[in-house]
């Protein structure tokens, strides 16, 4: 008994720097899925260097085959292999490592690893060939060759895998007692991302495998609006991972930067509870102008379900910023209404992509997300360039930044190397989201416009006379987009080239501790409640809530306006 | 203890909540209400809800009942595509189909008149994108999706494809005229 233990114990390093307990084969695996992240985002991210340098119409870089082939490629790389194994290695750290036990069935993590990977690859594979340019959305009846259905139902299954790995850990971690009580919000969070997940993967197993059985002729037919109903479910729901994800690394980050600890564990967990129960039945927000379904459908899907769940991110938009301004106030930053975010470290990457994303993610990509999903304000805003232009800030701003921002963090502890070319990593997170928050506004502001996404042409060259013209300012926008996707692109290869130069170069810290501090020590009550402070002392983070209250109604009543100068629909 | 930690207190689902936490929560809650109750009112004030009246068909019953309306209402044609100029009576019915990569025929309708439209695809799926009106419809096969519209202003408008539909995607545009 005492060698088994000895055995098991063997595996586990305690970081000098982190106090973390690291048992070694989820340190692989987690650093093997991020590092396939970080390979998927590069490929994917010079996709849509491709795609904004086409819809610059100036520019016009592809022809029309090759643009429509390099964005199916773009989005299947960013939106679901980066995001998706940069999650797995979210969901391995917030259960073995937050809760410092042995991760369960490893062997299994890496059948799950290899079936995403082999997924990915052949998919990459079968879009490059060229017949496959069908969006990540694969609309039937138009049809791919049957591989592509096959390696995004490889790519889940492995994914599938890892949630219930990490499903299994909790279950290790309770056996085991490596924690007392309720396990820590940051892995709450991770749970509701990985219970999410399951519910996405089933919805997608149920409309791509008879997909994949139509596309080798064993099925009949595909209803075109029964697929768009179930892939909903699926893609809506993949957008829903993404955001219980990145929430909980924004928690994370404010304990290891600030020590903070939420203001109400019952507040945040419930929200976090909500996206589970809402949002998984508000994908129907994409239907709203199809035809079969009625409007008290639509109605009921995008209030009940998608308001609840919006409140629900609202309520992460106080805490978050909320918890750190509590926190910052009690370690002595009490002047005054902004000095707890004056004195922010702006210049560690780590924080600054942290609050750039949820900034971004709150003013950019959850107004509009919201105004756009009003049944009848959706008749102006359905298929235009506005829904990437939303995206961009939800998932790029919102998600991607955070993964960035915690990677900075990330690699030290975990592959004991230091960030190189320090100097362009502090200026990185900025130069990401400026750049993609001029992408998000300005695809937005051609959308308003009326322009198509997913079009190569806006000029309308080829179509031997029958023209129409946008306005020139929706030229100006796409001209303005390629300059945003050029600085993005740039900020996002400094990126990974600032990773893959740690990983490989980075000096090697071994057991010895870096020179700064690598994660604050929780904040105490003492230390909260001395000198007349209070855990919940928010004046400032209240200020910006407001803000950012007024500027949503704002815009959301002048949509209506613009609604009703259209023509009258009924 | 940090969001990192298990709360410090083992019974957190009791603890009260602060105020400043739930002015915010009750704000958002009301406000979640506030767009709740605003689709129903458009339902009831607003003259833009997309009617939601749909059948079942083929693309080959549809493709005969837009044959059937344009030879009955035809008054020309014009264009670099020859398409008929439709022009139905005030108040009728309007059939246009969505194909690859094409919308037909060319309506004329009269500003201000409301008009029964009938939309389908006769393939793939397609977006109907009404510019510079900027309306904006799905078109799925083998569903007719029936709804009204009424212009307000006169002039040429241009139906552009706006859902992803193959290679020849950018070349699917139509128009429909609308005249004093």
């Amino acid at each position: 008994m005492a060698n088994t233990t000895q055995m098991l114990n063997k595996v586990f390093r305690t970081c000098p720097d982190t106090g973390l307990k690291f048992h070694g084969p989820a340190e692989n695996l987690i650093k093997v899925n991020a590092v396939a992240a970080v390979v998927f985002l590069l490929v994917g991210g010079f996709f849509g260097l491709l795609v904004g340098l086409t819809r610059w119409q100036a520019v016009h870089l592809l022809g029309a085959e090759d643009f429509y082939l390099v964005l199916t490629a773009h989005g299947l790389n960013v939106l679901i292999f980066f995001l998706i194994f940069f999650e797995i290695a979210i969901l391995y750290f917030c259960s073995s490592v937050v809760l410092g036990c042995r991760l369960a069935t490893p062997k299994w993590a890496w059948v799950g690893f290899l079936l995403m990977v082999i997924g990915a690859v052949l998919n990459n594979v079968v879009v490059l060939q060229g017949n496959a340019s069908v969006m990540m959305t694969s609309y039937a009846p138009m049809a791919a060759p049957p591989l592509f259905y096959l390696s995004l139902i490889l790519f889940a299954v492995g994914a599938l895998i890892g949630c219930f790995i990490f499903f299994g850990t909790l279950v290790v971690a309770k056996n085991d007692k490596t924690y007392e009580g309720s396990i820590p919000l940051v892995t709450f969070g991770a749970m509701t991302a990985a219970i999410i997940a399951v519910f996405t993967i089933v919805s997608g197993a149920i409309i791509l495998i008879p997909t994949y059985l139509w596309s080798i002729g064993v099925v009949g037919e595909i209803d075109a609006l029964a697929y768009r109903l179930i892939w909903w479910a699926f893609g809506h729901s993949s957008q829903q991972i993404n955001v219980a994800a990145h929430v909980s690394v924004w928690y994370l980050i404010a304990a290891v930067l600030f020590g903070a600890r939420p203001l109400s564990e019952k507040v945040s967990r419930t929200a976090f509870l909500m996206y589970i129960f809402f949002l998984q039945i508000a994908s129907a927000h994409h239907l709203l102008v199809d035809p079969g379904v009625s409007s008290n459908f639509k109605m009921f899907n995008t209030s009940y379900a998608m308001y609840l769940a919006v409140m629900a991110s609202m309520v992460h938009g106080l805490t978050v910023p909320g918890s750190i301004e509590a926190a910052q106030r009690a370690r002595g930053h009490r002047a005054g209404i902004f000095t707890w975010l004056r004195k922010a470290p702006w210049g560690n990457p780590t924080f600054s992509g942290m609050f750039i994303s949820l900034v971004g993610f709150g003013f950019l990509g959850g107004i509009t997300g919201v105004v756009m999903g009003a049944e009848q304000i959706n008749l102006l805003i359905h298929n235009t360039l506005y829904v990437p232009g939303h995206f961009h800030a939800t998932v790029v701003l919102g998600t991607t930044l955070t993964f960035m921002a915690l990677t900075y963090w990330l690699v030290p502890v975990l592959f004991r190397r230091e960030i190189v070319f320090k100097g362009l990593a502090r200026w990185q997170p900025y130069l990401y989201g400026l750049g993609m928050t001029g992408v998000s506004l300005f695809l937005m502001g051609a959308g308003t416009l009326g322009v198509p996404r997913r079009h190569w042409d806006i000029g309308f060259a080829g179509t031997g006379g029958i023209t129409h013209e946008f306005p020139a300012a929706a030229y100006t926008m796409l001209a303005l987009n390629g300059l945003s996707v050029i600085l993005a692109v740039f900020a996002g290869a400094a990126f990974c080239v600032i990773i893959v130069g740690s990983l490989l170069f980075g000096k090697k810290l071994g057991d010895q501790k870096m020179a700064e501090s690598w994660i604050a020590k929780p904040v105490t009550d003492e230390e909260y409640n001395a000198n007349g402070g209070s855990a919940y002392a928010i004046p400032g983070t209240l200020v910006l809530a407001l803000v950012f209250f007024v500027s949503f109604a704002l815009y959301y009543f002048i949509n209506w306006k613009y609604l009703a100068e259209t023509w009258g629909i009924s | 203890m940090s969001s990192l930690s298990p709360p410090s207190k083992k019974i957190w689902w009791n603890e009260p909540v602060h105020k400043s936490e739930l002015m915010w929560i009750s704000l958002v809650f009301v406000w979640g209400l506030v767009m709740t109750f605003m689709m129903p009112y458009w339902h009831v004030v607003g003259k833009q809800n997309l009617g939601t009246e749909t059948y079942k068909t083929t693309p080959a019953k549809f493709q005969e009942a837009t044959e059937a309306f344009a030879a009955k209402f035809t008054v020309r044609t014009e264009g670099p595509r020859n398409h008929p100029v439709v022009a139905p009576p005030a108040g009728g019915d309007v059939y246009m189909l969505g194909r690859l990569w094409d919308w037909w025929p060319t309506i004329e309708l009269k500003k201000g008149e409301t008009y029964r439209f009938h939309l389908s695809s006769l393939d793939w799926q397609h977006g109907f994108s009404l510019q510079p009106a900027n309306i904006n419809i799905q078109v799925v096969p083998n569903y007719e999706h029936v709804f009204s519209l009424t212009p307000t202003e006169a002039g040429e408008y241009s139906v552009i494809c706006n859902e992803y539909c193959g290679i020849g995607h950018h070349l699917m545009i139509g128009k429909i005229l609308v005249v004093e």
